[in-house]
């Protein structure tokens, strides 16, 4: 639809574009070297690393595998793997 | 209203403290300095509310005046030459949001070799950014013509950003009596800006977000048919205008055209030039067709004027290097495409980089044209 200036009235839409088919790499957590710091769901960029109750995950529908989450992690427990399909 | 003899940036700081804008932003750069170091001391001393934001760089300048804008602020910048080239991707973004924002553009040249005087290189090389852009013959037209924008650009028919263009040194450092118009009478002239949209944290909405080649196109076209619309909102303004201060004003200036079988075309402050030449050469057979709207472009209407004419003349200080002959020209020889009997037709460089364009100039124009001369020229070319 053609709006002013392309405005969008409704708010979230960008959760429609699903960005994880850009990545080559894809962040793999070792949890038993997490000390839950919680460094990775700070930085990630695209707010695609899930904590729950000390328990991380990655949320590959929107992660673009830039790997800061890997970077910044001061254990090494998350490990960018290749992409294989 | 009160007469004052000042230059043509002052002429332009006056318009925007008259307008009561919110938000200024800008940076500063010869020969529009003088506008910006203006606007800055109203805003320190209080002379006007506009919050003046300090950037690092014209690019800054055109993205602060975005993001106010479309918080629904009424914003204005000033530039030149280097910093409206560093505004490029900018101005795309103002007029495809649709924030009518309003810019003063003194005309200068571009770099290499470097050059700081005037010529209209800078912003006729801005034509196709989707901008409104009024070209000014005087300091007068400068104070007058930034008024009207923020009336033109605002209507919400329209909501296209606009260009107020005064050429460099020409205007902006020389000293013209300019009748400044009284507060009430612009605040009836120019009500408060209403924004057909504004970003709210209570009723949030994404502005100038992405268009994927399913829509994009859509978008060009309704700036388009909105930039159509401002012909008649142009013209309405200038003479809602002219009834408040007895100064009216259109998209285009016919001077001595009655009986003109030979037509000069210039631009901005070069006209005044020209009626110069043509009141010492006092000959009715020739006339001047002054654009002052570039963009929109008035097509039809100089199609009209010039249907029935002998002979074309336009005189302008750009060139399209690799095509040889100014925007302006090719605007016109467009604008009478397909006609059954065109007049004959030449475009003539003049000005670049600042070099001075004399009545003798003009009258060689004049000469040369009355003697056949078709195609492109150059004048003063050493």
């Amino acid at each position: 639809m053609v709006t002013l200036g392309g405005h969008i009235k409704e708010t979230g839409s960008t959760t429609k574009t699903k960005t994880g088919g850009w990545r080559t790499f894809k962040p793999v957590i070792h949890m038993d070297k997490c000390v839950d710091c919680g460094c990775c769901w700070i930085f990630c960029p695209d707010m695609s690393i899930l904590r729950k109750d000390g328990e991380y995950s990655v949320d590959l529908e929107y992660c673009k595998g830039c790997g800061i989450c890997s970077r910044e992690c001061p254990t090494g427990a998350i490990e960018m793997v290749l992409e294989e399909k | 209203m009160a007469t004052d003899v000042i230059h043509g940036s002052k002429a332009v700081a006056e318009a925007v403290k008259l307008c009561d804008v919110d938000v200024i932003a800008a940076y500063p750069i010869t020969p529009q300095t003088r506008i910006s170091e203006s606007l800055a001391k109203f805003a320190a001393t209080g002379a006007i509310r506009a919050e003046y934001i300090k950037v690092e760089s014209e690019h800054s300048a055109m993205s602060a005046c975005i993001g106010a804008s479309a918080t629904g602020a009424r914003t204005f910048t000033a530039t030149s030459s280097q910093g409206l080239a560093y505004m490029f991707e900018l101005l795309f973004v103002a007029s495809g949001m649709r924030l009518p924002i309003v810019m003063a553009n003194a005309n200068r040249a571009l770099s290499a070799p470097l050059n700081i005087w005037n010529d209209q290189q800078d912003s006729v090389s801005a034509r196709d950014c989707g901008w409104i852009q009024i070209y000014v013959e005087t300091n007068q037209e400068a104070l007058d013509s930034v008024i009207q924008a923020y009336r033109i650009s605002e209507n919400h028919e329209i909501l296209i950003p606009s260009m107020v263009c005064l050429d460099g040194y020409v205007l902006t450092h020389t000293m013209e009596p300019v009748d400044i118009p009284e507060q009430d009478l612009i605040e009836k002239y120019l009500p408060p800006f209403k924004p057909a949209l504004s970003l709210d944290p209570d009723s949030p909405i994404t502005l100038g977000a992405f268009a994927n080649p399913s829509t994009y196109m859509e978008f060009r076209y309704e700036q388009q048919k909105a930039i159509e619309r401002s012909f008649k909102a142009i013209e309405a303004a200038g003479k809602e205008y002219g009834k408040l201060t007895g100064r009216e004003y259109g998209l285009l200036e016919e001077y001595n055209l009655d009986d003109a079988e030979i037509v000069l075309i210039t631009m901005g402050s070069l006209a005044g030039t020209v009626k110069e030449t043509l009141a010492s050469l006092n000959d009715r057979r020739i006339g001047l067709l002054r654009v002052r709207a570039f963009r929109p472009f008035p097509k039809d209407d100089v199609r009209r004027l010039l249907k029935d004419v002998d002979k074309v003349a336009v005189i302008e200080k750009d060139i399209s290097v690799g095509l040889g002959e100014g925007a302006l020209f090719s605007e016109i020889k467009s604008s009478l495409y397909g006609l059954d009997s065109q007049p004959s037709m030449a475009g003539f460089i003049a000005g670049l980089g600042g070099r001075d364009v004399t009545p003798e100039d003009i009258a060689g124009v004049v000469k040369k044209v009355e003697k056949g001369f078709e195609g492109t020229g150059w004048v003063g070319l050493k």
